[in-house]
């Protein structure tokens, strides 16, 4: 127990291995690498053997008619392709169910992390933090079912049908509230997709609004800014890019949602203009029909599957840029 | 100390490995049996040795066979095979244990003709394209027999609309939305004796692909001029109709919708207490879709040797929208053990099974049917 090798930070002949043991790093080495390439390989391989199937459907159908058409009519056959091929509906489905979810999502989880990071007294902080986040762990296909049977009937086909009452009848914007309105639609299906990815983009927008300096928050306040003003002028305004990038991530899980849209997106192969439509989104789409379809129809199906992938990586992209315009955008504010 | 913990860790990590690869290597071994002639029979084998090995416990069983069967196919008979099964290996034969998996029609004829299953269940027969297939793959025919039926109900919610009558046009029209309204001339001159509300109809259709909407839109196929959307598991449905994922979403979109109309699985309404049409027939009758009409039904159809039929023209007393549920078995290359299983288990079914069957909402075989489809499945495994 002598102090002076106490203190030592570290002996360093404890660092190097004898014996055996020398193979340790190596051998480490290679696992990492290993676990490393295979995501890659799995990747991989998945864009190869999904492509490959898909290849032939796009040559019968035409890649632009495929993406542009909303005519689905699965064939029956095994060995050739009989049936029509155009997955327009369905494109328009996710994208629109996204994006209503997105708009309802945002504000509110930016609401949620002001109130979490700044105005909730701090012993309620953790816990609601904690809910936020347990939100994440349902299921989806609780969400399915809770959405079908108790969320839509009592709160969101009233407001729905409210909204579509008062704004249906207005000249031009009218066409996007135009009813009937059937108890699944796209909007009801953006509602709850927009409670799924609520967690993901609180959790990410709590993270970037902690790291504002708080010398600057201070500073705001000594200048006679009130909690508001710091909110709006310093947190938010020092956290923008990062939110955006968190509402792109939701914005990918909303993409790829599958069971709950499914359940209350309608149903329909086809598309219309009014957010009240009952249509269909990629994912869901595939998830509904795969089990009954024909082999041709399965290889179709497989081609909606590369689309969603061709769509979410345009999407993703499309952030990393747009993350990367603001970042420099805010930058330069911020100096 | 150090390179102890360390060792340690190696050793974990490359045991780790070790068992990830064994892992792969279990779960390669299936797949890389299906190739392969006689998967099936590979499979009860081992749980037919497993079972036998420890057979002291249940003397009960009687001289049935033992062993394991796996089946997969059709999502509409699910709750009668389950029963059946919970039945037979339970009470019956505790010696066998059988899995159906309800993956769906086309997944129960892939997975037949892929040979991953020792029989298949759908509720549309093998295309001729299929049955060739399947003849050269395995070099000998599948028998299809037909074990259970069901009808599909129209279902409404509205007291406005109970004892509604529709026939075939009438259905069509409304499903591809060329009759908006309840008041339409059409349906009045069908319904003398109800006030139809003044209000819109929001017709709900299947939106997964399903059964349920083969047999509507089979029925519509052949019994409607009106019809334009042809007959599958899935069609394209109009503008204006709404999607439900299952029975469940059907209900749900039925009830949530004034003035909905849907169709839904027999077995299903009849559980829900659902509110139900009367559907004209092929002679001009009204009927009520109940368990006897349904069976009513059945009786008009000749059903021919290869047991390859649909259940259309529907005259009498019986209720006009009704399917079959075969299942798919081989007629060689199985093993003794699963062969007799096979065929103890489904002639135990069809001689057995009609009260569990009747008590779930679906029809079982009329008697006079009976011993052809016995002879049918006496048939499996009969080439060697």
């Amino acid at each position: 127990m002598s102090l002076g090798t106490e203190q030592r930070p570290f002996d360093p002949t404890d660092l190097r291995a004898t014996g055996s043991a020398r193979w340790a790093d190596p051998l480490f080495r290679t696992i990492s690498f290993a676990a490393g390439i295979s995501v890659l390989l799995v990747l991989g391989l998945m864009i190869g053997s999904t492509t490959l199937d898909a290849l032939p459907v796009f040559q019968y159908q035409g890649l632009v008619s495929f993406f542009t058409t909303s005519e689905w009519n699965a064939g029956s056959s095994r060995n050739e392709l009989t049936g029509t091929y155009g997955a327009f509906a369905f494109i328009y489905g996710t994208l629109i169910s996204s994006l209503i979810a997105i708009m309802i999502a945002l504000p509110l989880s930016i609401a949620v992390s002001l109130y979490i990071n700044r105005i909730a007294p701090k012993r309620f902080r953790t816990t609601l933090a904690y809910t936020v986040e347990l939100l994440a762990a349902v299921p989806s296909v609780v969400y399915g079912l809770w959405g079908l049977l108790s969320f839509t009937p009592a709160v969101l086909l009233p407001v729905s049908r409210f909204l579509s009452g008062y704004l249906g009848d207005v000249p031009v914007i009218g066409r996007i509230f135009e009813g009937p309105v059937p108890n699944t639609n796209y909007f009801i299906a953006g509602n709850v997709l927009a409670i799924m990815i609520l967690p993901i983009i609180t959790a990410i927008a709590r993270e970037v609004m902690a790291q504002t300096p708080a010398d600057q928050i201070d500073a705001a306040y000594g200048m006679g800014a009130t909690d508001w003003e710091v909110m709006r002028k310093v947190i938010l305004r020092r956290s923008f890019p990062g939110i955006v990038g968190a509402s792109m991530l939701g914005l990918g899980r909303a993409l790829g949602e599958t069971i709950a849209v499914a359940m209350l997106i309608g149903g329909q192969q086809r598309w219309g203009i009014s957010i009240f439509f009952a249509g269909q989104s990629m994912a869901g789409h595939i998830a509904s029909t795969f089990q009954d379809a024909a082999p041709e129809t399965v290889n179709a199906l497989i081609a909606v599957g590369v689309g969603l992938f061709v769509i979410t990586v345009i999407v993703n992209m499309l952030a990393r840029v747009l993350v990367w315009r603001i970042g420099r955008v805010a930058g330069d504010a911020a100096l | 100390m150090r390179t102890f913990t360390r060792r340690i860790a190696v050793l974990t990590a490359a045991s780790l490995l070790a068992v990830a690869c064994g892992g792969d290597g279990d779960a390669g071994d299936p797949t890389a049996a299906d190739t392969g002639d006689d998967t099936a029979t590979g499979a009860g084998d081992d749980a037919g040795d497993d079972e036998t090995t420890d057979d002291g416990d249940d003397a009960a069983a009687g001289d049935r066979p033992a062993g394991q069967l796996d089946g997969a196919g059709a999502t509409f008979p699910t709750p009668v095979f389950e029963e059946w099964i919970f039945t037979y290996t339970g009470d019956v034969n505790t010696d066998a244990s059988i899995n159906y998996q309800s993956i769906g029609s086309g997944g129960g004829i892939e997975q037949f003709l892929a040979e991953t299953v020792d029989f298949g269940s759908s509720e549309r027969v093998l295309s001729e394209e299929d049955l060739e297939l399947a003849e050269e793959q395995r070099g000998c025919a599948p028998i299809e027999i037909p074990v259970v039926f069901g009808a599909v109900v129209m279902a409404t919610v509205d007291p406005a609309l109970d004892g509604l009558t529709l026939d075939a046009n009438a259905i069509a029209d409304i499903f591809e939305r060329r009759i908006t309204r309840w008041d339409d001339p059409a349906l009045v001159e069908l319904n003398p004796d109800l006030d139809l509300p003044d209000m819109d109809i929001i017709p709900v259709h299947r939106s997964d692909g399903s059964g349920t909407t083969s047999v509507f839109t089979k029925y519509l196929d052949a019994d409607s001029d009106n019809w334009t959307l042809g007959e599958g598991t899935e069609v394209q449905w109009p503008a204006g109709t709404v999607g439900g994922q299952g029975n469940e979403g059907v209900s749900a979109g039925i009830e949530q919708n004034e003035g909905a109309i849907g169709y839904v699985n027999q077995a299903y309404a009849i559980e829900l207490d659902l509110q139900t049409a009367l559907v004209i027939n092929a002679d001009g009758n009204a009927v009520e879709p109940t368990l006897e009409a349904t069976s009513a039904a059945l009786a008009t159809v000749e059903i021919p040797e290869d047991f390859r039929f649909d259940i259309l023209g529907v005259g009498g007393d019986g209720y006009p929208i009704a399917g079959t549920n075969w299942i798919f078995a081989w007629e060689c290359g199985y093993e003794a053990g699963t062969a007799d299983l096979l065929k103890d288990f489904w002639s135990w079914a069809v001689e057995e099974g009609d009260d569990l069957a009747l008590e779930l909402g679906y029809a079982p075989l009329d008697d006079s049917v009976k011993p052809d489809a016995l002879a049918a499945i006496e048939r499996i495994n009969s080439q060697e």
